[in-house]
């Protein structure tokens, strides 16, 4: 997905001269060949996110397209207030592309897992939040970057996410994709947690309980077409994230029912990251089993919640 | 260092400064008038700008990073005609285009919405680095406070400035030597200012930040050196012009202020 998502980033700067790269102090050869074919387009630029931030924000102004990638982390907590003004304020086109979205680094402990990013740009007006579920999405969301006339965060995976976005889908940003048609039940994602809930709700199937999967890529603006349209055919629902359960995908699910859709409220229930930092490392996984996030959690909340 | 005394035109811009405050009840008064000879000879005398057409491609960038300072601003831009001179008078309504901090889109000339400190100088990096991509001519200047360059931001931005040999960039310190709480050698000394910005890469001229022939001289000079951005240190005063609020650090913001102390800075700043 990063690499899609990179990739990217030069394949579309060599038809559009508008479009910059802006680096923190990414790995070697980020972007080489970019760095070679167009190095007036292609800044490395250091440990200084609120510069990096900054500085697309003015080149923004003058009428280019800039990409901005480093960890999640640092693109987020560390330079918010630059977000925040910067580029939302003055609704600026920066792309934010956030490497190791949720807890990828689970190694490297809570300094590195970005786990209230989705919340803590939520807030933010004219912010746009994408979290595809696969390097297929990304490479079509990736596309629609271009002419999207805000600032946009685009929260990557790990990479090497199994392939579940359907072939023939075109996915738009802002348009929520229905993977799985609902049953009594549906699961609604966003990021990779689509691929968990797909293999739960194959696993649903196989006791006769349908249950559906409702994929958000794009967490802010929310589809409120799509879940007026989807929520309710299902009698229990369920959100999914690797993000903690304050203010994220599940938070703004429940908004909007309230807000929209109070008959739905009570069906919601969430799955998410608790409100306390990472109390171990080990992998992306063995964090998701730590809190329950698994396809087997899913399967059971789900089919508890459907049998009684 | 001797400062001429104020002319007229800079003691008319005063007093646009102070008819803002009379009518918005409230302002950072000291902040803006250490700024006033920075941007009227900046107006006067070296940018280009076309005030009917605010968004001319061609013309120069001017960035207020310490947005504090904004009531100067406005009454340099409503003088040089990119909004009514009439239109201070909304100053601080609820309606109003002109706020405690400018804000980009709503106010023609202001080229960037600040007031959190830090931001103005990585936002006029990246627009320096636009024109050398483009290879245009327009050159950028930003103005900061003294206490505004506590912020680290301001120093990873003078990294990458000089990184990328910015010469159609210019940084302008408003040094008055007080910040919020008191003065900055004893809240955080910026000492020795001149080497840090030289440390930076910067090419580094001080001038007496009133003194009007002064900066005109040194601006015409600019860039100071054709592989490397500029920075000046102004050496200014907090509150020029009202003796009793000069270098008093509890003007740096004032609300509630009397009629008589109206009427007390009017009469400083009589034609």
């Amino acid at each position: 997905m990063r690499r899609t998502a990179l990739n990217s980033v030069y394949e579309l700067a060599q038809t559009d001269d508008r479009i910059v790269f802006i680096g923190s102090d990414l790995g070697p050869g980020v972007l080489a060949e970019m760095k070679q074919a167009m190095p007036e387009r292609f800044f490395m630029e250091g440990v200084s996110e609120q510069h990096i931030v900054g500085m697309a924000a003015g080149l923004a102004m003058e009428g280019f397209i800039p990409y901005v990638n480093t960890i999640a982390t640092f693109l987020t907590r560390r330079c918010y207030e630059q977000v925040a003004l910067d580029l939302c304020l003055q609704d600026l086109p920066v792309r934010l592309i956030a490497n190791g979205g949720g807890v990828v680094y689970a190694p490297l402990g809570p300094t590195h897992l970005a786990v209230e990013d989705i919340s803590l740009f939520r807030s933010l007006p004219n912010m746009t939040i994408l979290s595809p579920c696969d390097a297929q999405e990304m490479g079509h969301l990736m596309q629609q970057t271009v002419d999207w006339s805000h600032p946009i965060y685009i929260r990557l995976a790990k990479g090497g996410d199994k392939i579940v976005s359907r072939a023939d889908s075109k996915p738009e940003i802002g348009k929520a994709e229905l993977l799985r048609e609902p049953g009594n039940g549906l699961f609604v994602t966003t990021g990779v947690m689509a691929q968990l809930a797909l293999e739960a709700a194959e696993q649903l199937e196989k006791d006769g309980i349908g249950c559906g999967v409702l994929h958000l890529h794009t967490v802010k603006p929310l589809d409120g077409e799509s879940l007026s349209q989807w929520l309710p055919q299902a009698r229990h629902i369920i959100t999914v994230e690797e993000h903690t359960l304050i203010g994220g995908l599940g938070s703004a699910l429940l908004e909007f029912c309230s807000d929209h859709l109070p008959a739905q409220t009570s069906k919601i229930r969430r799955v998410g990251i608790p409100d306390h930092f990472a109390d171990r490392y080990g992998s992306q996984t063995s964090l998701w089993m730590h809190w329950g996030i698994t396809v087997e959690t899913l399967y059971q909340q789900m089919h508890r919640a459907i049998t009684g | 260092m001797s400062v001429p005394s104020l002319d007229s035109r800079s003691r008319y811009l005063r007093r646009l400064v102070i008819k803002m405050i009379e009518v918005g009840g409230r302002g950072h008064i000291g902040p803006a008038l250490s700024l006033i000879e920075i941007l009227r000879v900046l107006y006067d005398s070296v940018l280009r700008y076309r005030p009917s057409e605010s968004e001319w491609p061609e013309r120069d960038r001017f960035i207020l990073s310490k947005g504090h300072g904004c009531l100067a601003l406005y009454a340099v831009l409503a003088d040089k005609g990119f909004l009514p001179l009439e239109e201070l008078e909304t100053y601080g309504k609820s309606t109003s285009r002109l706020g405690g901090h400018p804000e980009r889109h709503k106010i023609p000339g202001i080229e960037a919405s600040t007031g959190a400190l830090g931001h103005g100088l990585p936002i006029g990096v990246g627009m320096a680095i636009a024109a050398k991509i483009r290879k245009q001519s327009q050159r950028i200047f930003v103005v900061t406070g003294d206490g505004e360059i506590n912020e680290g931001s301001v120093w990873e931005a003078a990294m990458s400035a000089s990184k990328h040999q910015l010469s159609n960039l210019t940084v302008l310190v408003d040094y008055n030597k007080l910040q919020s709480y008191g003065p900055t050698k004893e809240v955080l000394n910026l000492e020795p200012l001149v080497e840090k910005w030289q440390s930076f890469g910067f090419a580094v001229k001080e001038v007496d930040g009133h003194n009007v022939s002064e900066l005109e001289q040194l601006f015409k000079k600019l860039p100071l050196n054709s592989q490397k951005p500029t920075a000046v240190i102004c050496h200014t005063i907090k509150g020029k012009g009202l003796p009793f609020a000069e270098g008093q650090p509890e003007w740096h913001h004032k609300s509630r202020l009397s009629e008589t102390q109206i009427s007390e800075m009017y009469a400083c700043l009589e034609e």
